[in-house]
């Protein structure tokens, strides 16, 4: 294999890998903050509880998170040095503003929120919780910038020839403020809060399936599913709006997104299907027209087609592309049902009476992460064949120096390490999700508890 | 070329780098060198109080590593790129330990089995060793010049970083982040342990000293470009003497058990090196050892004005507002470590 490939994969797997960790981080911050606010307004012990449960599952999310992210920060320079150098003046800044606006606010609160429960007030505690979730939050927008920037490049000019070529920022808000920016870290926001959402949901899921923690688990479900229900309704306007932007601004990629290859065929909108690339194909139930109807509004108007651009500017796994937006979308669709419909139980008083409902909740917490994971693929490899959209390729932003051996061995390694991490971390969270907010045995009887545990879990008592 | 209080935004800029890794250095060194004294500590107890004076901060100052990579990436692209793809294994391997080091601290904890303690504890003694070596190894290979070609893209072997050079800077910096990191304990240790710490960190002063003397006779012998500079400009003979003034004054300091002193000269002396550093090599900040004319300099490798004008307004915004909660976080740990059920 050559350097090309081998980088590719090598950068793709770990960022893969460190986004696992971050909307996790940034989803269970924003319900961290909510139950210790909680906690603050009522002073019920129980809220601190869930807090402090919550804090220890964050702290290994968080550290994975912070292992894995250095990583590609460097890899920049390691794998893609001519990218580097090319990008370098307009992207750098916003990897620095990252560092400074957001890492050093996140590290440093990061100590006290774990570490500081005994040290310092509870005001204190709490600025510090908002601290360490508004600094990971605005860690999502520096890159998100930077990775918009290289799909939609704005406020830049290029200076010099071939090899020395590179932008230089010509309008510093025009770079942050790019045609996608905006609608970019809305969504990756929300699908980070869903991320978080859905491992709260899970996990006390479980534990009322178990009949354990009742009371914190009741408070803590409906906390996370509030949040559920705004954001996963929310996503559907952000990711529409994101289509939109991608319709105006790289219409290859929305193309591939559809598998539209003539722009004189209807642009229809399918629900899932299969892409045969060599009969330029699709197969699956669609919405006659229903593309051109999101994006313009009626069922007739135009979109280009695949085929409308040099056969060298498409990306090449449009049955890929295609299918991982698919998922995506069909991720998003269950989720606002599943909210939906959680939501009337809930106001109906029948919230956790199903416990074939419970179980959803508790396996679904693989759904966000994959749609995550699809979002960020089809938007990657439907940028292909440039790395940065339409000025530089793929192929031209290797590191000249680097051979193949080197980086087999970097990916080797990779591998290696993030196998064992993975493992760790599994094995990590499923031990403190046994163990649970606090030792039952160790605290006070408490009745209501166990007559609700009766209720709804008639087997166990 | 623009400048600012008569100084061009490239030299600010590369002003602003130095500071950033002087800050990492300083404050990952003590993380570092606490880890590498780590194994030395046999009870349980014991190694967890030296873990736990380094658990609230350590992520913190690992931040400075993160910033100094992306001010350079920001500032200096061109650097950025030929100095990462130069030492592509290097750098793969401090990742590497850099991860483990992480997750080590992270991980130990979760059980109690002796066998699994001791697993993460060795992981992260022989990581934050790696790790310093590693740095110091790179700092060698800048002091030493590296083989950059046309568009500055290095033209070596991969395997050339490993000169005995720069492994002798790596095992000084080893030194230095040991004892600055056995200085950091003494603060944060009492009774038996703070003893024990004592007794390593007077070897450690005297590795460092050994170490360091073996790099300056190396410099002065092998590397007299490096100090031509001095020798045109007779005033900066004035960094050389202030590093050595606070390197002396360290093993008085501790002699009279005056830690936080000692630490404020440690970390004076890490400045004091790395401003050396800068001002042996400045304008420019790595030598091609093919030809003069592709030296990486702070000119040929600079952002547009532009660019590092708006950095540096971030910059000004954004350090002070690092520095206030750094110090709201040191002050909210300070004390000898006492462990509670948060604690690693
Ligand atoms: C700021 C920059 C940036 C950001 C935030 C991301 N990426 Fe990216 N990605 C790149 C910058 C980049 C790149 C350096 O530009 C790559 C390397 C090769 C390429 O074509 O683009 C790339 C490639 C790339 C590829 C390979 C595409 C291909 O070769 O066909 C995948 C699958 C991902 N990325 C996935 C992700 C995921 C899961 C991310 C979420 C965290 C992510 N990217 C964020
Ligand atoms: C190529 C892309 C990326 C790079 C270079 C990168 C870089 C980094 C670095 C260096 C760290 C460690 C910071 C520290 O030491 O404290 C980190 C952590 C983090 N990153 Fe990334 N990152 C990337 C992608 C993303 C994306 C897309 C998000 C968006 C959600 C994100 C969100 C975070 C967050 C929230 C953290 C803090 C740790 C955590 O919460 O898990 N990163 N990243
Ligand atoms: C509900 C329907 C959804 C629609 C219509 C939608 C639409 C889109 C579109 C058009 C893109 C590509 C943007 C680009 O290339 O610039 C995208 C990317 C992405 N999506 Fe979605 N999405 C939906 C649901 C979700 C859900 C539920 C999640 C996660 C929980 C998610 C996570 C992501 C991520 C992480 C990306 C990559 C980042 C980005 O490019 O914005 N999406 N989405």
């Amino acid at each position: 294999m050559d350097v090309e490939i081998l980088s590719r994969i090598q950068f793709a797997f770990t960022v893969s890998f460190h986004y696992i960790y971050p909307p996790l981080s940034i989803g269970l911050g924003l319900l961290m903050v909510l139950m210790e606010g909680m906690y603050l307004r009522t002073g019920n012990k129980l809220y601190e509880e869930l807090t402090r449960f919550w804090t220890k599952i964050f702290a290994v999310t968080f550290g994975l998170g912070v292992a894995t992210g250095i990583v590609m920060e460097f890899e920049f320079g390691t794998n893609w040095a001519t990218y580097s150098r090319y990008v370098g003046d307009v992207f750098g800044s916003a990897l620095a503003a990252e560092g400074i606006f957001a890492f050093a606010l996140e590290s440093g609160f990061l100590g006290v929120l774990l570490f500081g429960w005994n040290r310092v007030k509870p005001i204190v505690h709490f600025i510090a919780t908002l601290g360490v979730w508004i600094g990971s939050m605005f860690s999502a927008v520096w890159i998100v910038v930077a990775n918009s920037w290289q799909q939609t490049p704005a406020g830049f000019q290029i200076v010099g020839e071939g090899m020395n070529a590179r932008a230089e920022i010509t309008d510093f808000w025009a770079m942050v403020f790019n045609p996608s920016s905006v609608d970019r870290i809305l969504h990756v926001w929300i699908g980070a809060l869903i991320a978080g959402a859905f491992l709260v949901l899970s996990v006390h899921a479980y534990y009322l399936l178990k009949g354990r923690y009742i009371e914190h688990s009741q408070k803590a479900f409906k906390i996370a599913l509030s949040v559920l229900i705004f954001t996963s309704l929310l996503q559907l306007v952000t990711g529409h709006s994101s289509a939109e932007g991608v319709a105006e601004n790289q219409p290859a990629k929305l193309a591939a997104f559809e598998g539209h290859y003539n722009q004189t065929d209807q642009a229809h909108l399918y629900l899932f299907g299969w892409v045969d690339q060599d009969n330029q194909k699709v197969y699956g139930p669609y919405v006659p027209g229903g593309l051109s109807f999101l994006l313009y509004g009626n069922f007739d108007t135009p979109v280009k087609g695949l085929n409308d651009f040099p056969a060298d500017e498409i990306p090449t796994a449009v049955n890929a592309v295609f299918q991982f937006y698919h998922l995506m979308v069909a991720f998003g669709l269950f989720f606002i049902g599943l909210s939906l419909f959680s939501a009337f139980l809930w106001w109906r008083g029948k919230l956790f009476q199903y416990r074939w409902l419970l179980w959803v909740f508790v396996v679904s917490v693989i759904l966000p992460q994959l749609a995550n994971q699809f979002g960020w693929f089809a938007a990657e490899m439907g940028r292909q064949p440039w790395v940065v959209y339409g000025l530089l390729r793929t192929s031209d932003a290797l590191s000249a120096t680097v051979t193949a051996n080197q980086v087999l061995f970097s990916l080797i390694m990779f591998t290696a390490i993030y196998a064992l991490l993975f493992a760790l971390f599994l094995y990590l969270l499923n031990k403190k999700i046994q163990a649970g907010p606090f030792d039952e045995s160790g605290t006070e009887q408490r009745p209501l508890q166990e007559s609700i545990a009766g209720v709804i879990n008639p087997k166990t008592n | 070329m623009a400048t600012f209080l008569g100084i061009d935004y490239p030299t600010w800029w590369f002003l602003v780098v130095g500071a950033l890794f002087s800050g990492y250095a300083i404050l990952d060194g003590f993380d570092l060198g606490a880890g590498a004294l780590h194994l030395f500590f046999k009870e349980e107890e014991d190694r967890r109080i030296a873990l736990n004076a380094v658990g609230p901060v350590w992520d913190g100052n690992e931040v400075w590593l993160v910033i100094g990579g992306g001010a350079l990436f920001a500032g200096f692209p061109v650097l950025y790129a030929s100095m990462f793809s130069a030492m592509y294994i290097p750098f793969m391997l401090f990742l590497a330990f850099l991860i483990f080091r992480a997750v080590s601290i992270e991980f130990r904890s979760k059980e109690p089995m002796k066998w699994w303690r001791n697993m993460w504890d060795i992981s992260y003694s022989v990581s934050s060793i790696a790790m310093a070596l590693l740095l110091g190894v790179v700092v060698g290979n800048i002091l030493w010049g590296i083989k950059l070609g046309p568009n500055y893209e290095f033209q070596g072997s991969w395997l050339e970083f490993l000169n005995p050079y720069s492994l002798l800077v790596g095992i000084t910096a080893v030194a230095l982040f040991t004892m600055h990191g056995a200085i950091y304990l003494a603060m944060k240790t009492e009774g038996k342990l703070f003893a024990k710490v004592k007794n390593l960190l007077k070897q450690s002063m005297i590795l460092f000293i050994v170490t360091y003397s073996l790099v300056t006779l190396y410099t002065l012998i092998y590397l007299p470009h490096l100090t031509d500079r001095l020798h045109e400009n007779v005033a900066l003979f004035v960094v050389p003497l202030l590093a050595f003034l606070s390197i002396a004054n360290i093993p008085r300091l501790v002699s009279k058990s005056k830690f936080v002193m000692a630490f404020i000269f440690s970390a004076l002396t890490m400045s004091f090196l790395l401003i050396l550093v800068a001002v042996e090599l400045y304008p420019t900040i790595i030598m091609s050892t093919i030809d003069p004319i592709y030296d990486i300099t702070v000119y040929n490798a600079a952002s547009s004005e532009k660019s590092l004008r708006f950095m540096l307004q971030i910059t000004a915004i954004g350090g002070p507002l690092v520095i206030l909660y750094t110090v709201f976080v040191y002050r909210t740990f300070w004390g000898k470590v006492k462990l509670d059920e948060t604690s690693y």
